[in-house]
């Protein structure tokens, strides 16, 4: 009998997988022995250091120029997970968003026990969920937040689909789990959390079927083989047309582009704001790190066939985004329909393939950066225990305290993409590489929906700064020093990368080499 | 033609420091907060005097060079693939002249705004943001590719919000500081759309790598270029069709509207033109077009300033008619750039003067600023009536004030076009000329003489000395500039635009001059013969002439019937939340946007079931295309 082949495993090139891994199962198990009054510093001070870890092994993988997969057999490279420049990139952006993201999730101050229920079992607005009401919030949320983590960094790395869905998989569940919990106006989220997820079933299932019609076609899940398979496969080409086509739905539903987008603006308001944060801010990246691959490293030899379609689809999440974002009244739903938009512009990245794969990490760290700072105030402002979302109540804020106004006004100067802000360099320098790609007509649809969006932007400015504030006018709690943290940490990422983005940008340019293109 | 600029030497080393004086002050002015109130505005006044007195430096050392010019290349901003942006300084003579004009005039604005700004309580930070838009318009003109020059032109659109919207308290403030953001907006859109059309073609968007290459550009993609930066320039210097948010910024601080919306600002527009002027001498349409915007704007504006009553909007109808001179210029190629740069710098010193010297009345009449309450100021305040009168005689362009030598040249270069559209061009700029001069002597006659008008409770007298010194200096810069400047800047200026030749058209130049002479003269007397007499205390019913011209020449109403009343019954909830009436072709644009908005919006049911067929029939659509694509 012969031996099997011995697989070969690259323990260091997934050390930052495994640590944040590790850390979730290590946090349930504090939720059995830790005493309930210190599971909090408990929690938050483990999910910071195993990020902190997983970032500085991202650092030096990224440091030593790593290009090559986790596993192998006897030489062989198996693509199932494929340490690339790309990849470890947003792996370390991942880490980077949600170390603030999980300080937002910490917060305990702006509001006595946070945003999270107690019980999430307890049936709504029933006698016991009015006791449980000064309860502070469950402490699961942040095993359950690393476990999403781990599967956006598995999700960006991954080099084959089946790999790719389990890693989608493993970040949805605890994402569905955590838009249920907010503490107040819980039936809006259940309701949240509900849509989500039943939508979010839905496309796995285009997700899977398109996995086996294009292994139908090629063969194999390997993102490399489909290419290869894409230029010599005898295999009926409709295979890959609608396997192409399939999976191409399921990851824009992910990443909200026009007409897959429904959900966002209803789940991103029903969601407590700190998930909120960590959904426009992590998941997107990762959302855009797995298109990135698959159209780059798994479809750049059928380019030709999906050009149009994706075209069609990001001009309309282009205008879509910013003509929807006109008329929003509450800032949730407001930054809502900006996500889209912005997806938008990231998917003409996408398109544009190779020359542009730097520049749309950059949108996406800077991006990142600006939004989850722009939830971060919004659960500052409040009215009595709820977060005042009406842009009504917002009028004059800037009176009565100018310090969050400023920083917001910077944080919308940014997402309109005014100079000096990290939003105009990243803009410029996407824009800049897609026409390196010939994509004037995108570019063109793309300025035109950035200049009708700095419109709601712009009104929001105004009326922080040029309307009398309402008698009644919601009150900013300071000091929350963990949201206090998470918005001078994003405002600081948007001035720098706006006033000084070359360094982030030269590192791009390295790392922006799909391994298998 | 081979374009290339020397690197920087010896002084001109520091051109940087030109930009960092001013955005040093106001980062100093806003940072220390309160504590600079006592000694901001000097501060502020001093960064922008040592600003001028670099710039003179600079200017000597310039001209001391063979080649006239020197770019400094400070860091690199982008580089991301073959696309490598550097943060490059040119200062070449262009580029001097307008830094002359920015801190010298600028300086003498700050000046005057110590005293005119003295009760203000924020007064420091009024001097911040001056500084800020100082620095800010130097980066424009100092730039050495387009992507500086775009930086500074979002700048100084930011510091002028900034400005106009100073007196928050007063809607009207906060509603005009929106408008010109919003135009400003349209404007940069236009601007970036065409660096990324030189980007896509050319490779770069320096200075250097965009004339050389233009050449090679098709004959549509140097229109393309064109017409966006004209679109640009329209924007921000308050063009036709861009024209109605520069009289509406007069609600902020009068020497904001001084420096901003007369002297520098506004002028930008001329600047991107005339900076561009390999790629709008390539393309005979494209000049086609600046001519048409500047003769259409200059007598818009001259019609518009006949019928107004408020000394503020006179002016700055007055301001967009002189700047459609300066686009007539430069859109008629050739040497006529020159002529459009020198009637800039006259313009600069008289229009500034006049601006001040408005301010100076309001201040004598309680801020009150509607001329038909004017009449006889001129005993009380002499020196403010001496340099007014030196600013009316040098706009109205009589021998041998400023505007004689350089408005009338830009008129005989106009009637020197070739065929049919010398004489119309020509005939328009004639008229504008006599139009010019019947409003702005109804400006002073109403003002200056005539009887007293008015209310009760003002005394007017004259004011301080902080304020009518640079009023002085000013009216002397009226008076002289044009004369001293028009032929010693144009050979100045060779470097830049090529040689000067005289215009021989239709008519010569000494007919020309006898026919402008002849109709300005007519239109002084006229104005003088009209309103010696004082006028109506009210407006009373007019004509229809004069009907339309009150109102903007139905600018406001085209703009409110095509795009505001349609979209505001679609969009009543957002005028309700804004709760103002909003006008203006872009406010409407954007209801407009809300009306479509608010319709498409009403697929979000909130039911999962309409969401999930959305996505299915999203997915149908996305195999159908596939499908089509492959069919093909």
């Amino acid at each position: 009998m012969n031996e099997a082949p011995a697989l070969q495993i690259d323990w260091g090139g997934l050390a930052p997988m495994i640590i944040v891994f590790v850390a979730a199962f290590l946090g349930l198990l504090v939720e059995a022995v830790v005493p309930k009054g210190k599971r909090l510093v408990v929690q938050v001070s483990l999910a910071v250091a195993a990020l902190a870890g997983s970032f500085a092994a991202v650092a030096v993988l990224l440091n030593d120029d790593t290009n090559t997969t986790a596993f192998s057999i006897e030489g062989v490279r198996l693509g199932s997970v494929v340490l690339d420049g790309p990849g470890l990139f947003l792996q370390g952006t991942i880490a980077v968003l949600s170390v603030i993201a999980i300080l937002l999730l910490a917060e305990r101050r702006t509001v006595k026990g946070g945003d999270f229920v107690a019980e999430a079992a307890v049936v709504a607005d029933s006698a016991a969920d009015k006791a449980q009401s000064r309860e502070p919030g469950a402490t699961e949320i942040f095993p359950l937040t690393l476990f999403a983590v781990g599967g956006m960094m598995m999700f960006v790395t991954a080099g084959d689909l089946l790999t790719m869905f389990v890693a989608l998989e493993m970040l949805s569940l605890p994402l569905y789990l955590l838009c249920g919990l907010a503490k107040r106006r819980r039936l809006i989220s259940q309701e949240a959390a509900l849509k989500y997820f039943l939508l979010g079933a839905f496309a796995s299932a285009f997700y899977v079927y398109g996995m086996a019609m294009l292994y139908g076609f090629a063969g194999t899940v390997d993102l490399a083989g489909i290419n290869q398979a894409g230029i010599s496969s005898d295999e009926p080409r409709m295979l890959l047309y609608i396997g192409v086509a399939m999976i191409a739905v399921a990851m824009l539903f992910k990443a909200a582009a026009v007409p897959f987008h429904m959900w966002t603006p209803d789940v991103y308001t029903g969601a407590p704001t700190p998930v909120t944060a960590l959904m426009a801010g992590c998941v997107k990246v990762a959302a855009f790190g797995g298109l990135l691959r698959v159209f780059n490293v798994g479809l750049s030899s059928s380019a030709w066939d999906w050009h149009l379609i994706l075209t069609v689809i990001a001009v309309a999440t282009m205008i879509g985004g910013a003509i929807f974002a006109v008329t929003q009244r509450n800032i949730k739903r407001l930054l809502a329909y900006s996500s889209i938009a912005n997806a938008g512009y990231l998917l003409v990245g996408v398109i544009a393939l190779g020359d542009a794969v730097g520049s749309t990490m950059f949108y996406l760290a800077a991006y990142g950066f600006t939004v989850i700072a722009a939830f971060a105030v919004v659960s500052l402002v409040r009215d009595g225990d709820e977060e005042a979302t009406h842009l009504a109540r917002w009028a004059g804020l800037g009176k009565k305290s100018p310090g969050t106004a400023v920083v917001f006004t910077i944080l919308m100067l940014a997402l309109a993409g005014l100079p000096f802000t990290s939003g105009f360099s990243a803009k410029f320098s996407l824009f800049a590489a897609a026409l390196q790609a010939d994509e004037l007509g995108l570019v063109i649809v793309g300025v035109v929906s950035s200049a009708i969006l700095a419109f709601p932007y712009l009104r929001v400015v105004v009326l922080l700064w040029l309307n009398e504030p309402a008698p009644d006018a919601p009150t900013v709690n300071l000091p929350s020093p963990m949201a206090g943290t998470v918005v001078a940490a994003g405002v600081a990422a948007t001035l720098i990368l706006g006033f000084a983005p070359g360094f982030l940008l030269d590192i791009v340019d390295q790392a922006s080499t799909f391994l298998g293109t | 033609m081979d374009i290339s600029y020397a690197p920087a030497e010896g002084l001109l080393t520091f051109t940087w420091a030109l930009i960092a004086l001013p955005a040093l002050g106001a980062a100093i002015l806003l940072l220390a907060g309160r504590r600079a109130d006592k000694w901001g505005h000097w501060l502020g006044t001093g960064t922008i005097a040592a600003a001028f007195a670099l710039a003179l430096g600079l200017f000597g050392s310039l001209a001391g060079l063979d080649d006239k010019s020197a770019k400094l290349d400070l860091f690199t901003i982008i580089s991301v693939g073959d696309l490598k942006i550097d943060a490059s300084l040119l200062f070449d003579p262009l580029s001097a002249v307008f830094c002359l004009l920015i801190t010298g005039v600028g300086f003498l604005i700050h000046v005057y705004a110590i005293g005119y700004m003295s009760h203000d309580a924020g007064r420091r930070k009024f001097f911040a943001y001056f500084n800020l838009f100082a620095a800010a318009m130097l980066v424009l003109v100092l730039g050495g590719n387009y992507f500086m020059t775009f930086i500074g032109w979002e700048g100084v659109g930011v510091a002028s919000y900034l400005l106009i919207a100073f007196w928050q308290l007063k809607p009207a403030a906060a509603t005009a500081g929106k408008k010109a953001f919003l135009a400003n907006r349209v404007a940069d859109v236009g601007f970036l759309l065409a660096m990324f059309t030189m980007l896509g073609t050319l490779g770069t968007v320096d200075f250097a790598g965009v004339f050389n290459g233009a050449e090679s550009l098709s004959t549509g993609t140097s229109l393309a270029i064109g017409l966006l930066l004209l679109a640009a320039a329209c924007g921000k210097s308050g063009q036709w069709p861009f024209q109605t948010w520069l009289p509406d910024a007069m609600e902020g601080p009068t020497p904001v509207s001084a420096l901003i919306h007369a002297a520098t600002m506004v002028t930008a527009g001329v600047y991107l033109i005339a900076r561009s002027n390999v790629i709008f001498s390539l393309n005979a349409d494209v000049q086609t077009a600046v001519v048409v915007v500047g003769a259409l704007t200059l007598l818009f504006g001259s019609i518009v300033g006949c019928a107004k009553d408020d000394i503020k909007r006179v002016l700055a109808w007055s301001t967009v008619s002189q700047i459609g001179y300066m686009f007539l210029a430069v859109g008629l190629g050739g040497g006529a750039f020159a002529l459009g740069i020198i009637h800039l710098l006259a313009h600069g010193f008289f229009k500034a003067g006049l601006f001040l010297g408005s301010g100076s009345v309001m201040h004598a009449m309680n801020d009150q600023t509607d001329i038909r309450r004017f009449g006889s100021l001129w005993r009380k305040m002499p020196w403010t009536y001496a340099t007014f009168a030196a600013g009316w005689l040098a706009i109205i362009g009589l021998f041998p004030f400023s505007g004689f030598f350089t408005k009338d040249p830009i008129i005989a270069a106009a009637f020197a076009r070739e065929g049919w559209q010398g004489w119309v061009v020509g005939g328009a700029a004639l008229l504008g000329a006599a139009l010019t001069a019947f409003y702005m002597t109804r400006l002073f006659v109403l003002t200056f003489h005539g009887p007293k008008r008015w209310t009760e409770d003002v005394h007017p007298h004259e004011s301080p000395a902080i304020m009518t010194g640079p009023l002085v200096l000013l009216g002397i810069g009226s008076l002289a500039a044009g004369g001293l400047m028009a032929s010693p800047v144009t050979e100045w200026l060779t470097p830049v635009f090529g040689e000067h030749e005289e215009a021989h058209g239709h008519l010569t130049h000494m007919q020309v001059t006898i026919a402008t002479t002849a109709v300005v003269v007519l239109g002084a007397v006229l104005a003088w013969l009209l309103f010696r007499r004082g006028t109506d205390e009210v407006p009373r019913a007019a004509a229809w002439p004069v009907r339309v011209a009150r109102a903007d020449l139905g600018g406001e109403a085209v703009n409110r019937g095509v795009f505001e009343r349609p979209s505001r019954l679609a969009a009543s909830a957002s005028v309700a939340m804004d709760g103002r009436v909003v006008d203006g072709l872009v406010n409407g644009l954007s209801a407009a946007i809300g009306g479509t908005s608010r319709r498409l919006l009403a697929l979000q049911t909130g039911f999962v079931r309409s969401y999930a067929l959305s996505i299915l029939s999203g997915a149908v659509i996305v195999v159908a295309a596939l499908m089509v694509v492959v069919i093909q």
